[in-house]
């Protein structure tokens, strides 16, 4: 492959294998701008970048905004709060306004599924996905498989256990996605309650035990559990989940040796990992942080028409 | 005024007749329907008809009724009006037709009632008989006036989409009904299951859409069977989808209780498949089901478990649309295009011509008590005249409603309405 030439980053289902691995091995290059003194390169001056976040993000706004700047690109924030939205526009009028303003690429995040293929059929500019409701988050999925891939060397035949609240999850539907498209195995596991109807025709095995997920898994990857889930039946208590899903250093180490943990952040200490396992040497979150600006620098290089060679040293 | 209709198949199920004849109209009625050889008797001569309609090669059937439209009127007129309703049904073949109560004001007041049929009166083409709330405001407290509202006009109840949850009003307002033999039609809902915004499956998950379970609708279904036993009030459910409900009713007509049922064409054409790529004119409830479900329903209607084929038509505008899948409205059109989907099933080998007429002529008016439509001397000339096997592609910019939420536009189908009569007048 010698050129990238989606338009859009919407889900890992319109990726294919081979541009998967183009988008890790970009960001892989551009990952070491981040390490330089100077942390900037004009590859994007002179192109705008709208970050359109119709929900409460830092993590992954952040990560996309530090990623343009590292490129050099103009970036413009409107949030719910502060947009015409909360004046009652609609998405539609919203983003005619913005592509009136012609931007090169929209950044998007909204609580409603689907928004973002919405959006990306009435705009001339990008579209990237930052995450739709419960149903995708691809960078996350692209930065978690750049880190697999790092810590173990390969994505192909790994063994992949998300363990959490797979329900309301766009994570853990995008890593399936992702994680299967790479030949890993990827196994899901949860009270019955947060495991939604049909998740194995997405190709993921489904456990109810903990033990049986994380036995002989590589990489360990933990969900929050929020709390007001409770208020919908889906589980008992924040003790009651952590006695039988949260994973502490104890339960790995007599469970599984080797195993990495990984967790998409926020992390709710002693509900899903156990503070020590947060913060252990198995555990690969950091990185996760790290590889996601690398990931969303190449994303923006490549959708405007960057190639991998340009910028190799 | 005569009208000469000559050389059309007249298919009546009621007089079990699927042959030609010529059927002779004089101001508002039938007055002579022929056979060639009887064309000596005919009542007028073909010289002396003010229009002579060739129908031959095509079909005449008894005007067709749907049960189950929304027309927005009084309250929402920039989704439909009753006029541009009439007319969009017309345009299907459709003389008569239920208007749900959910309007703004709801159809709860006998004045409403009579303002519908009257609106519809005056145009002169499709009539109009009101379904009025059970509850005032349709808001589950309490019971309209059934017998003011029966005697305005009103042909049945129900709070459609606001389920009645209380089943102590629900078995009281059966009950109540019962008093004037009156239909109780009910919109099967568990509210709380329902809390999703298509079906829960496979699609679902992968959508990150939040589900509806099968069971959200079979639940209410059994219930409202229940208490069709308890108190013997004639009971509709309305726009069945899915395989569960299909048992429920299968269940009640075999114990003899007066349940009827109706589908509408998406659940028997469309799955929940038609969702990807988020598309909100696949959005209803209902919502679209699975392949189980489908076939479910298409053996439903084949061995006459669900009695009526109705479309729900929910018009609504771009401004409720064209918005994000979640927060888009439930509901699409099908007026002007029910009878083209309904002989998909023809097409199919499915039903007979004549089961499918059954289905949206003559059932929903026995069941409307509404007055029968009989193609023979004596009746009123309300007639439906389609051609079986015409190729024809639907195209959303020619519809007469004022709304275009279809699934259908670009779909090439068979068969396609060319006349439809209502009172001896032609409105097309």
């Amino acid at each position: 492959m010698d050129h990238f030439h989606q338009k859009h980053i919407l889900d890992m289902s319109s990726l294919s294998k081979q541009e998967i691995d183009y988008i890790i091995n970009t960001a892989t290059t551009l990952k070491g701008i981040s390490e330089r003194p100077i942390k900037k390169v004009p590859t994007l001056r002179g192109k705008s970048i709208v970050h359109f976040f119709h929900e409460p993000s830092t993590r992954t706004r952040t990560s996309f905004e530090i990623a343009a700047k590292r490129m050099s690109a103009d970036t413009f924030s409107i949030s719910a709060s502060t947009s015409s939205m909360i004046k009652g526009e609609t998405l539609l009028d919203t983003v005619h306004t913005i592509q009136a303003m012609s931007p090169d690429i929209i950044v998007m995040r909204h609580s409603a599924s689907g928004a973002p293929h919405f959006v990306s059929k009435h705009l001339n500019a990008s579209v990237i996905n930052a995450g739709d409701g419960m149903h995708a988050h691809p960078t996350q999925c692209l930065l978690d498989l750049m880190t697999a891939r790092e810590a173990l060397g390969k994505i192909n035949g790994l063994k992949v256990s998300i363990i959490g609240d797979i329900f309301h999850s766009r994570v853990a539907r995008s890593n399936i996605i992702g994680f299967t498209k790479m030949g890993a195995e990827v196994t899901v596991a949860a009270p019955c309650t947060m495991i939604p109807q049909g998740i194995d025709k997405m190709g993921a095995r489904v456990s109810n035990s903990l033990k049986e997920a994380v036995i002989n898994a590589d990489i360990i990857m933990a969900l929050r559990i929020q709390k007001e889930r409770q208020s919908n039946f889906f589980f008992p208590s924040e003790r009651e989940y952590a006695a039988f899903f949260g994973m502490t250093y104890e339960r790995l180490k007599s469970m599984n040796k080797n195993a990495f943990i990984m967790h998409p952040g926020p992390i709710n200490r002693g509900v899903e990992l156990s503070s020590e396992i947060a913060d252990c040497k198995e555990s690969l979150i950091m990185k996760q942080v790290t590889n996601g600006v690398a990931i969303r620098m190449a994303l923006l290089y490549l959708l405007m028409g960057g190639t991998r060679d340009a910028h190799s040293n | 005024m005569h009208i000469l209709i000559e050389n059309g198949t007249v298919n009546d199920p009621q007089q079990s007749l699927n042959e030609i004849r010529h059927i002779y109209i004089k101001n508002n009625s039938i007055v002579a329907v022929l056979t060639l050889e009887e064309l000596s008797n005919a009542p007028f001569s073909r010289d002396s008809a003010d229009i002579v309609y060739d129908a031959r090669g095509q079909i005449i059937c008894p005007g067709l009724v749907d049960m189950h439209v929304h027309f927005r009127d009084p309250g929402q007129e920039y989704k439909e009006t009753i006029e541009t309703g009439c007319k969009a049904a017309a345009q299907g073949g459709i003389t008569d037709v239920c208007c749900m109560p959910n309007t703004k004001p709801v159809n709860d007041q006998p004045e409403i009632t009579k303002y519908m049929i009257e609106k519809a009166r005056s145009l002169g083409g499709t009539r109009v008989h009101p379904i009025a709330a059970i509850s005032p405001g349709s808001n589950g407290k309490g019971l309209t006036e059934m017998g003011l509202l029966l005697e305005a006009g009103a042909c049945g109840f129900t709070d459609d989409g606001q389920p009645v949850t209380d089943s102590q009003l629900m078995r009281r307002a059966m009950e109540y009904a019962r008093s004037f033999d009156a239909l109780i039609i009910s919109h099967c809902e568990d509210l709380r299951l329902a809390e999703g915004v298509m079906n829960e499956g496979s699609v679902s998950t992968r959508m990150g859409l939040a589900g509806i379970p099968n069971a959200a609708e079979s639940i209410m279904v059994s219930r409202d069977i229940a208490l069709c036993e308890l108190t013997g009030s004639r009971l509709h459910i309305a726009h069945v989808s899915t395989a569960q409900s299909v048992e429920a009713i299968k269940f009640a007509k075999e114990k003899g209780l007066p349940v009827t049922a109706e589908t509408a064409p998406h659940y028997f054409t469309l799955t929940d498949s038609a969702v990807v790529e988020y598309d909100t004119h696949a959005k209803m409830n209902p919502p679209l089901r699975t392949e189980i479900d489908r076939e479910a329903i298409r053996n439903a209607l084949a061995q006459g478990i669900i009695d009526v084929i109705a479309t729900d038509h929910a018009p609504h505008s771009d401004l409720e649309k064209m918005v994000p899948f979640d927060q888009a409205a439930n509901g699409i059109i099908g007026l002007e295009t029910s009878l083209t989907l309904g002989l998909k099933l023809v097409h199919d080998n499915l039903l007979t011509l004549t089961q499918l007429i059954e289905k949206m002529s003559v059932n929903p008016a026995k069941i409307l008590k509404i007055p029968e439509k009989r193609i023979a001397r004596g009746y009123p000339a309300d007639l439906t005249i389609f051609d079986m096997a015409m190729k024809h592609t639907i195209n959303k910019d020619l519809f007469q409603s004022k709304s275009r939420n279809t699934p259908f536009d670009g779909w090439t189908c068979q068969g396609k309405v060319l006349q439809t009569i209502i009172n001896g007048r032609f409105c097309l």
